[in-house]
């Protein structure tokens, strides 16, 4: 077998990899543009489009009024009109204001038109808490996104999906929604020079383990690493973590071939547990695996509450290792 | 529809077209009440009849190139943009023959090759897809305009706002085309807007606005094509307030408890159909026969497009969920 050549690898941040994924779709099409709030000379509220004004100028970098409804909608518009359009999101929060234009447009279009116009949209948006940010900047609404038949819903948890989920996105035919949590646009992870798009279809196995799979996406992937780790160090369980990458539509697969051989699953959503995200992973696993399973499914959630500002108290809220942790311990019948 | 704007003065021919499309429309929705009636028709119906004079004049700005979007009340818009009406009316009965295969009904009427992108139920929710089209076109660099069609209820909403303020700041060749038909829904405009001069809110954003007799098809014409040209040459949008009058209900579940009927038949006297049919014929341009001609025509093509949508076959089970996503 001949010696494969590798490119070199790199450390980059989870914000530089968005950033060299706009620039790569900014190049490589001419109809990729940007436009949100503050994209432009503020270099992005989370800076992922800074520089990108200087280099792509305000036709194709475009700050907008503070109206998340219109900017929305005319990237929907846009995308009508032969455009790719990129639209930043602020926050999650924000993107209520323009709930209209993504669930009564972008979803139904296609649908409603009887297949004759798609919207080729992406939405990018800052989800999420950990930041201190309270109850209006820091909720976990993909959950609700990802209900919505007609959109394609992503979360990006790693550098390289940071970097190859967007060009990916704005090759689809319909509208994807990419949620990024804002606690990664820090983390640094290593990227191959070469790296670019990756599939929207399949859950990825981050971390193989025989004990029990461990379900999760988006910000609270290295917290279920973390706990994976302690628990292989601590109580001898070794964890299986799966990474969803797609939320909508799920990797039901994936996680029953997982579970079908760990025989327990433990989720992990920052979402609430009431209707969420996690309570339809939950139901999947029972109707595909229920005969399967040595122990009820658990879930790891945000606890009901609006996200709090005080570090204690939004640290209580929010799934965290030692959380998962002990949820695992359960379903392992090991409780503390 | 025509494919290139009018600019001289109307000839007879023209004049007598606008006249059959405005009988077109009024045609087509008074067989949509009665099979609404016959339980043909089903869901939300939304009667135009007393605004043909709108779509009939506006829609005559517009080359095959530009967009229109409109509302749930948007019957006369795809009629008058080239839609059969027997493609039409089979939407109407939710047959696979319909323009969405009967995924959309009357409110969601949609046509990729006329460019005509629905058909939205949501008050205002059309707006910023339009300044979205535009934008497009400003993009590529095409000498189109986007024509958007809205009711007074729409000025209420945020959309609105919003929609208006980005496609004057970033000078996209939007025309705005408000109806006012003086009610959203059951609420009056006096009991929702402060300023009921719709056409002034124009200038908090910069843009001319104008406010037409919505009830005279010539006049919305003229309107059109002049703000048309002004839009497609880079000048910005603009804005148009034509006054009108819905005759009929809101949908068919309205009892009209808002309004008196006196008001309904002062509006009448008015009536669009009426008054164009007589100046045409003080002018000399109609006779009694060109318009029994016409009525007669026009009732052959409304009575073949009730029986192709009778044809119709449904779209099977199977299909039920295609088209929510593009095949890949």
């Amino acid at each position: 077998m001949a010696t494969e050549v590798r490119a070199p690898v790199r450390t980059v941040t989870y914000r530089e990899a968005l950033r060299d994924a706009h620039r790569e779709a900014l190049q490589r099409d001419p109809r990729v543009f940007l436009m949100g709030e503050d994209v432009g000379r503020y270099g992005g509220s989370y800076a992922v489009s800074k520089g990108l004004l200087e280099e792509f100028g305000p036709d194709r970098i475009r700050d907008t009024p503070l109206s998340e409804s219109t900017f929305v909608g005319a990237g929907i518009g846009a995308a009508l009109g032969g455009m790719r359009p990129i639209v930043e999101v602020m926050t999650v929060n924000f993107s209520l204001l323009a709930l209209d234009q993504i669930v009564n447009n972008a979803a139904t279009i296609r649908h409603m038109s009887g297949g004759q116009f798609s919207v080729p949209l992406v939405i990018r948006m800052a989800t999420g808490a950990g930041k201190q940010l309270a109850a209006q900047h820091a909720h976990s609404f993909e959950g609700w996104y990802a209900h919505i038949p007609g959109l394609r819903i992503v979360a990006p948890a790693t550098v390289e999906d940071a970097r190859g989920m967007l060009w990916t996105a704005l090759e689809d035919p319909d509208p994807v929604i990419i949620f990024e949590h804002q606690t990664l646009y820090n983390m640094e992870g290593p990227l191959a020079a070469d790296a670019g798009a990756v599939d929207l279809d399949r859950a990825a196995v981050r971390r193989q383990g025989r004990d029990v799979s461990l379900v999760t996406y988006g910000g609270s992937l290295g917290k279920a690493l973390q706990a994976a780790d302690q628990l292989a160090a601590g109580d001898g369980i070794d964890a299986e973590v799966i990474d969803l990458r797609t939320l909508r539509p799920l990797d039901t697969a994936t996680i029953l071939a997982s579970v079908r051989r760990t025989r327990r699953a433990v989720i992990v959503d920052e979402g609430w547990r009431s209707g969420g995200l996690s309570a339809e992973i939950s139901a999947r696993i029972m109707e595909g695996a229920f005969y399967d399973l040595d122990a009820p499914v658990a879930r790891v959630c945000t606890a009901e509450v609006p996200i709090p500002y005080a570090k204690h108290l939004e640290d209580a809220a929010l799934p965290q290792a030692a959380t998962i942790v002990d949820a695992v311990r359960g379903v392992m019948g090991q409780h503390a | 529809m025509s494919t290139q704007p009018a600019t001289a003065p109307a000839t007879a021919a023209h004049r007598l077209e606008l006249l059959r499309q405005m009988l077109r429309i009024r045609r087509f929705e008074e067989k949509c009440a009665e099979l609404y009636s016959a339980g043909k028709i089903r869901g939300f119906l939304h009667l135009y009849i007393g605004e043909e004079a709108v779509a009939a004049g506006a829609l005559q700005a517009l080359t095959a190139d530009d967009a229109v979007l409109a509302t749930y009340r948007e019957h006369g818009h795809a009629l008058v943009r080239g839609m059969a009406a027997d493609v039409l009316m089979a939407e109407m009965f939710g047959k696979a023959q319909g323009c969405c295969r009967g995924r959309g009904g009357s409110m969601h009427l949609f046509d990729g090759a006329l460019r005509f992108y629905g058909g939205s139920a949501i008050v205002g929710g059309g707006l910023p897809l339009a300044v979205g089209l535009a934008l497009a076109d400003t993009l590529q660099h095409r000498a189109r305009v986007t024509a958007c069609f809205f009711g007074d209820g729409a000025v209420a909403e945020g959309e609105f706002h919003e929609a208006m303020n980005l496609a004057s700041l970033w000078k996209l060749p939007v025309l705005f085309l408000c109806e006012n038909n003086l009610y959203a829904m059951g609420t009056r405009i006096e009991r929702a807007q402060a300023q009921t001069d719709l056409a002034r809110k124009a200038a908090a954003y910069a843009m001319p606005g104008k406010t037409v007799d919505g009830m005279d098809v010539e006049a919305v014409e003229a309107a059109a094509v002049r703000a048309a040209a002004h839009v497609r040459n880079g000048g910005g949008p603009i804005f148009l307030e034509f006054r009108t009058y819905r005759y009929r209900a809101h949908s068919m579940f309205d009892a009209e408890l808002y309004r008196d009927k006196r008001e309904v038949e002062e509006w009448k006297t008015r009536d669009p159909i009426a008054t164009f049919d007589a100046r045409l014929r003080l002018e000399g341009v109609l006779t009694d026969e060109t318009r029994a001609a016409l009525d007669r025509a026009v009732e052959k093509e409304m009575d073949e497009a009730v029986r192709f949508a009778d044809a119709g076959t449904l779209e099977p089970i199977e299909d039920l969920t295609k088209d929510v996503y593009t095949p890949r």
